[in-house]
């Protein structure tokens, strides 16, 4: 046995190999049906070397990669795919995760470098799950109206570009942004106005505090009845939402310069708005970015929550929840690929934001943010 | 107990300003009934109880809010499809499922994430990634989905409670799991515990300020999932439902007396993980 390969890792070495050698057994019948599917299993047969001489890791990327192909190749349109498919489905899936574990073992111990060959890692996480759920839903025949494969969603995402984009200005830009501006600015505000009594500053924390853990989306209904059905109804609630989390958090944040920092602004005889322009805010940044970042995915939740308590006959929320109606389940996951990409997109345009700001932090220098 | 008295004052502010704005906002529609009725010179005190006692008001007093929950749980029957106390019970048990689903998905994501290497490098940015995704948006649609495979009742809202609630343990637990320093690391390895022991005896107790925190956190949003899960299903009973149907109807004495139960709910949910905290703490002999 070769002594580079922890247990886990020669479990799944033979399971991989196993399990090709069982589909190739179980493919024999229907040989020439398959070609690269069979050349699949025998390549991961062939994988069971590995126990007498050496294998790069990069050989069972390689071969995780080449039975994905080989899977979604032969998958057979319009009924379930032969038993033996889920072999190799499952081959590849062990040959992957074989292929992870020797690089983080490679980059733990320094062969690797951990910059850009890192990112290999989740990168190939999140193709497995495309493609276990490609071939789940299309091998296993389940209707579209359930679970779409996301060939079809990436085809009504292509297709439907003009109303995904009309959907995406109505919730996004004229909801989700005015609201988030609208609402983390009145709490900066609010938290800089109590700051500056310690009364307040302690009736103010607790209900602050308890409003955020709050199911504030629930005031939905009661927005769209005094500010209509239009975005402004929307962008109402989103400012509940992100009110709160920006109080509790700037107020924190302007407690976080220190004492000695504090006494230094005394000893210059800065002004109260010169010690918070120059001291207490910046070093509050930290904090009110952590509310920047919690807001920017309460935000899309709100304005899309909102559209399902009336809407015009546009927007993310009214296009899902018709969507849901009409059975059109792809439409559906197509909106909420648009909605997860730009709230993700939200998300890291205010962490970059984030690091070039608050330069100066250790949770910033350390390089991870 | 310093902090009682600025809490009240908040809050007694809040509520003048709650009864004031109710006057304000239901103005133009008490203005209309009493043109209707021909009553021209109306006192002000008059007109301003006018304003907390309408029916259907733009925005309820705070008072009509408390006596509809009083109405819709103590004085009515708990098997009554209007009590408040029905509703909230269902919510609740989805809470608590998904809750429940969450905190455990959690605790083993976050052991998983520990001790191997490659499920962190694999796991951990789609776990970040996962809650960029707007769930709670489309929980609805989950839950219809859901239904449509023969899953129905509480299990899907529990789900989505789950899906939002197992987040901020993996961070936290994950976190708790690896405050153990080397030191006392090290000291395990001399006593010569294996992995088994190290976990239960150093990291598991280490990591318990970590998960409580995150399970105080985890409670609040499994109750927003579930809310927000209920709005699809209108037959299935839940405090989702009853803010759906009010807002159909109009009814905004039923929204808000809906959301003061939600409320009321977070509240004690996160009091009792709370309390369950400090005993734990105590048992494990920490100082107050």
């Amino acid at each position: 046995m070769r002594s580079d390969l922890s247990s886990l890792q020669l479990y799944l070495a033979l399971v991989a190999a196993g399990t090709g050698l069982a589909g190739l057994l179980a493919g024999l019948p229907t040989l020439g049906a398959a070609p690269l599917l069979t050349a699949f299993y025998a390549l991961a047969t062939l994988s069971l070397a590995r126990l007498v001489m050496p294998w790069s890791l990069w050989l069972d990327l390689l071969l995780a990669l080449l039975g994905a192909v080989a899977l979604i190749a032969s998958l057979p349109p319009g009924a379930a795919m032969p038993l033996h498919h889920w072999l190799a489905l499952f081959s590849a899936w062990a040959l992957a995760w074989l292929f992870v574990e020797r690089l983080s073992a490679a980059i733990r111990r320094g062969r690797l470098p951990e910059t850009g060959i890192g990112l290999i890692i989740p990168v190939l996480f999140g193709l497995a799950l495309l493609v276990i759920w490609e071939v789940v839903t299309r091998g296993a025949n389940v209707p579209p109206v359930l679970l779409p494969p996301p060939s079809a969603i990436w085809a009504r995402l292509t297709a439907e570009v003009p109303l995904l984009w009309a959907d995406f200005v109505q919730t996004f830009i004229k909801s989700v942004i005015p609201g988030y501006i609208i609402g983390c600015l009145a709490g900066l505000a609010v938290a800089i106005a109590v700051d500056r009594s310690p009364f307040l500053k302690a009736g103010v924390m607790p209900i602050g505090n308890f409003m955020s853990a709050l199911p504030i989306i629930g005031i939905a209904p009661i927005m769209v009845m005094w500010f209509g059905f239009d975005w402004q109804s929307k962008a109402a609630v989103v400012v509940a939402m992100t009110f709160f989390p920006m109080l509790v958090n700037t107020v924190a944040g302007l407690n976080a310069a220190s004492a000695i920092e504090r006494d230094l602004m005394t000893t210059y005889a800065a002004s109260y708005w010169q010690t918070l322009m120059k001291l207490r805010l910046p070093a509050a940044g930290p904090f009110i970015f952590n509310a920047l970042k919690i807001n920017s995915t309460l935000a899309l939740i709100g304005a899309i929550v909102a559209e399902f308590f009336g809407t015009p006959v546009v927007g993310m929320g009214f296009r899902i929840s018709t969507g849901v109606g009409r059975l059109a389940i792809d439409l559906v996951w197509a909106e909420i690929a648009v909605a997860a990409v730009a709230g993700s997109a939200f998300y890291a345009g205010v962490a970059l934001v984030e690091r070039a700001v608050t330069f100066w932090h250790p949770s910033v220098r350390g390089g991870r943010a | 107990m310093t902090r009682i008295l600025p809490v009240l004052t908040i809050l007694l502010a809040i509520l003048l300003f709650w009864y004031a704005m109710a006057v304000h906002m239901n103005a133009p529609w008490q203005t209309t009934l009493n043109t209707r009725a021909d009553l021209t010179e109306v006192p002000f005190t008059t007109f301003a109880q006018q304003t907390w006692a309408q029916d259907k008001p733009v925005l309820p007093a705070p008072h009509q809010v408390i006596t509809e929950i009083w109405n819709a749980t103590v004085a009515l029957e708990l098997s009554s499809k209007r009590s408040l106390a029905y509703h909230g019970w269902i919510t609740l048990s989805a809470t608590l499922l998904g809750f429940a689903f969450g905190t455990a998905l959690g605790v083993l994501l976050a052991v998983a994430i520990i001790h191997n290497d490659a499920s962190d490098r694999s796991l951990m940015p789609w776990i970040i990634a996962s809650q960029t995704i707007p769930i709670l948006a489309v929980a609805p649609m989950v839950v219809v989905g859901l239904g449509a495979v023969g899953l129905t009742g509480l299990v899907p809202k529990a789900l989505i409670s789950m899906y939002l609630s197992f987040f901020p343990v993996v961070v936290g637990m994950v976190k708790g799991l690896r405050s153990p320093e080397n030191i006392q690391l090290d000291l395990m390895r001399t006593y010569d515990a294996s992995p088994w022991q190290v976990f239960w005896k150093l990291r598991w107790p280490a990591a318990m300020p970590f998960l409580f925190a995150s399970m105080k956190v985890g409670i609040a949003i499994s109750l927003i999932g579930a809310v927000v899960a209920e709005l699809s299903n209108a037959s299935g009973g839940g405090l989702g439902v009853r803010l759906l149907t009010g807002s159909y109807n109009g009814q905004t004495v039923q929204i808000w007396a809906a959301l003061f139960i939600a409320a009321g709910l977070a509240a004690i949910l996160v009091a009792l993980v709370g309390s369950a905290e400090r005993l734990v703490n105590r048992r494990m002999g920490a100082r107050a």
